[in-house]
């Protein structure tokens, strides 16, 4: 039986504008509407996949945040056996060092095979947490899968390198992997289901003290990217177009 | 009429022939007579394994399961063509298609497409995955302003509910300000919820989301209940349907019509500003939820005819008969998967027809319509310069 592990957290919803806070290092957090990190919630159907394939247990560890209830929820209405919810001070945000610390002090004590996560997310300023919470636990970590399989002792992990290149790894247990996509996409689950998870499982509450964030980048400033100067739009009829485009040309020495 | 609980049943199949009597008039499916009617009049029944009376056969021999392992259920566009034509009047759309939808979503056994549909319902109060702060942004730059509930603090007459695509759809937000301008210019007091209105639900239910359909029935619920005003219009006949008759039974209950009934009203007052728009020869489609569901027929006749130099010619298939554009019961959501298993697209067929009558312009009264037949006439052979515009539409143009 494999005891996997999956860390997931929420992050914002570029469903709204996002607004930088009033300290200029930071998500302006009132307005901000959060969301399942895509990629972890790859790694929770990656989890319950296997689960179905070759039994075991699955446990999802989150933050707290607004709406990590309703998705620990949805994750058990989807076949997740264990919710666990790290508490502390997170509200004005945690970097990914601390968080890979609290994460990586939650899943020791679960003693895990497999621990699952997603290869990114959109506000990992200082790296990813996969890599972080590996080196923490003393595991194994490999990064960008699309698929796994276990076998025993090891798992065999399909890894994408870029220009369409896939490598199938052996990895022995412990390990770490960072989800880039789950076997199957993330399956929906009906509302009732969720409601009555609500009803009847437990989340475990766990605090995680002071948070050690050393390690991490400091975020200097935040900044919507200016826009350098405009292009220039080039009017007229199609001879005077390309007379003014040659003389550009000439001009940035191209021709 | 035949026993409740039938012993070769499997366990399955008897809970979910039970259910099947919750709807109203739900018992009558115990006098189906296999005849057919309803698969054969089915636009899709064609490339369905189990059209709804296969089904009703498969249930009756106690094997129900088999049914809901094909996938065959989500080709159901819920256009009411089977309940109109069953001569025993069995509710086959609100009751055996939607229950087996249910079923099949229960079971995880949903094509991907209409997944995220459901997710944005849940998430953001529309299907179409928008930020529902931005529900009212069509109004943007609007003279004079857009009146919104909670700013206005006064009852009015007419609570103008907008629903999803003609808050959002780029195409349909044209009908939704031509729909402002025909209100102010019959001096309708009236007002609008704004963000704080979510999707009707309608076509989720009608997909199998119950749940969720639900929970967007007591969102609006409780952002009704704040206000004051003396009905709710819509232009949209999936939120008609719902606010009619379905969300009176979870408490929810006010007199609601669709544009076309409550602007047949004021029909003196628009004959009075009418000026036309030139000679065009028009026809009107029923859009399912306004005509077979609701039985609402004349009135959107009544404003065409209302328009000077329109003359209104008939589709072979109208009123009852008319054929459904392919977007309910989350066909909108479906396109795709719809498309591979039968190769067709029902608003082509739709176009095709109009194409035929040598109109000029296809008249519709649903916000599901003009973007799904505009699409439709940029690839039907002869529909090229077919027009589609909601009566809406013509009405404001002809101003």
């Amino acid at each position: 039986m494999t005891n996997i592990v999956v860390l997931a957290k929420l992050v914002p919803d570029l469903v709204e504008e996002l607004e930088i806070a009033e300290s200029g290092t930071a998500l302006d957090m009132e307005w901000l509407r959060l969301i399942i990190n895509e990629f972890d919630n790859h790694a929770t159907e990656q989890a319950i996949i296997l689960k179905e394939r070759s039994g075991g247990e699955v446990t999802v560890i989150a933050p707290e945040a607004e709406g990590a209830n309703e998705m620990l929820y949805t994750i058990a209405a989807k076949g997740a056996d264990r919710l666990i919810m790290l508490k502390g001070d997170f509200e004005d945000g945690i970097n990914n060092h601390a968080l890979a610390r609290a994460f990586a002090g939650a899943a020791k004590e679960l003693k895990p095979d497999l621990v699952l996560t997603g290869v990114q997310a959109n506000d990992d300023l200082d790296g990813s947490v996969g890599p972080l919470v590996a080196e923490y636990l003393g595991m194994s970590y490999v990064g960008y899968i699309s698929g796994v399989s276990v076998s025993g002792e090891t798992v065999v992990a399909r890894k994408e390198y870029p220009g369409g290149l896939i490598a199938e790894m052996e990895v022995t247990l412990p390990a770490v992997l960072g989800i880039q996509a789950g076997e199957e996409p993330p399956r929906y689950v009906a509302i009732s289901k969720v409601r009555q998870m609500m009803k009847t499982a437990t989340i475990d509450e766990q605090e995680v003290g002071d948070l050690d964030a050393s390690g991490g980048a400091m975020v200097q400033r935040m900044y919507v990217p200016e826009a350098a100067e405009r292009a220039e739009m080039l009017e007229g009829d199609e001879e005077e177009v390309a007379a003014r485009l040659v003389e550009i040309f000439k001009e940035a020495g191209l021709v | 009429m035949a026993a409740n609980t039938i012993s070769h049943f499997s366990p399955f199949t008897q809970e979910f022939y039970q259910s099947l009597f919750d709807v109203a008039d739900g018992e009558n499916i115990k006098t189906c007579l296999q005849c057919a009617n309803c698969s054969g009049v089915c636009p899709l029944g064609y490339v369905m394994d189990f059209p709804p009376g296969r089904m009703i056969s498969w249930l009756r021999a106690g094997i129900f399961d088999e049914v809901v392992e094909s996938d065959s259920v989500w080709m159901c566009v819920s256009c009411y063509a089977c309940v109109e034509v069953c001569p025993k009047n069995i509710p086959l759309t609100p009751g055996l298609m939607t229950r087996a939808k249910e079923e099949m979503l229960l079971a995880g056994n949903i094509p991907t497409e209409l997944q995220s549909a459901l997710e944005f319902s849940q998430r953001y109060g529309n299907p179409l995955g928008e930020s529902p702060r931005k529900r009212a942004e069509w109004a943007n730059g609007l003279e004079p302003e857009v009146p919104i509930m909670r700013k206005l603090k006064r009852p009015v007459d007419v609570l103008w509910f907008v629903g999803d695509y003609p808050s959002y759809h780029p195409r349909v937000q044209q009908t939704t300000r031509a729909f402002f301008k025909l209100l102010n210019a019959l001096g309708i007091d009236f007002g609008i919820l704004g963000p704080e209105e979510s999707s009707d639900g309608d076509s989720q239910r009608l997909a199998g989301e119950r749940g969720l359909f639900e929970v967007l029935a007591e969102k609006n619920g409780k952002a009704f209940s704040k206000y004051e005003f003396g009905e709710i219009i819509t232009t949209d006949p999936h939120a008609y349907n719902a606010l009619k008759n379905e969300y009176p039974a979870l408490g929810i209950k006010y007199p609601v019509r669709h544009y076309t009934e409550f602007l047949v009203e004021h029909l003196d007052g628009i004959k009075a500003l009418l000026k036309g728009n030139g000679e065009m020869r028009v026809t009107y489609h029923d859009p399912c939820y306004l005509g077979r569901a609701n039985s609402v027929y004349d009135a959107p006749r009544e404003l065409l005819e209302a328009i000077p130099g329109i003359e209104l010619v008939e589709m072979e298939h109208n009123r009852t008969t008319s054929l459904c554009c392919g977007g309910g019961g989350g066909g909108m959501w479906l396109d795709g998967f719809q498309w591979e298993k039968s190769g067709a697209r029902l608003s082509d067929w739709r176009v095709k027809e109009a194409a035929d009558t040598q109109a000029d312009v296809l008249a519709v009264a649903c916000p599901y319509e003009p973007p799904r037949f505009e699409d439709a006439a940029k690839t039907v052979a002869g529909a090229d310069k077919l027009i589609v515009k909601d009566i809406i539409e013509l009405l404001a143009d002809a101003l």
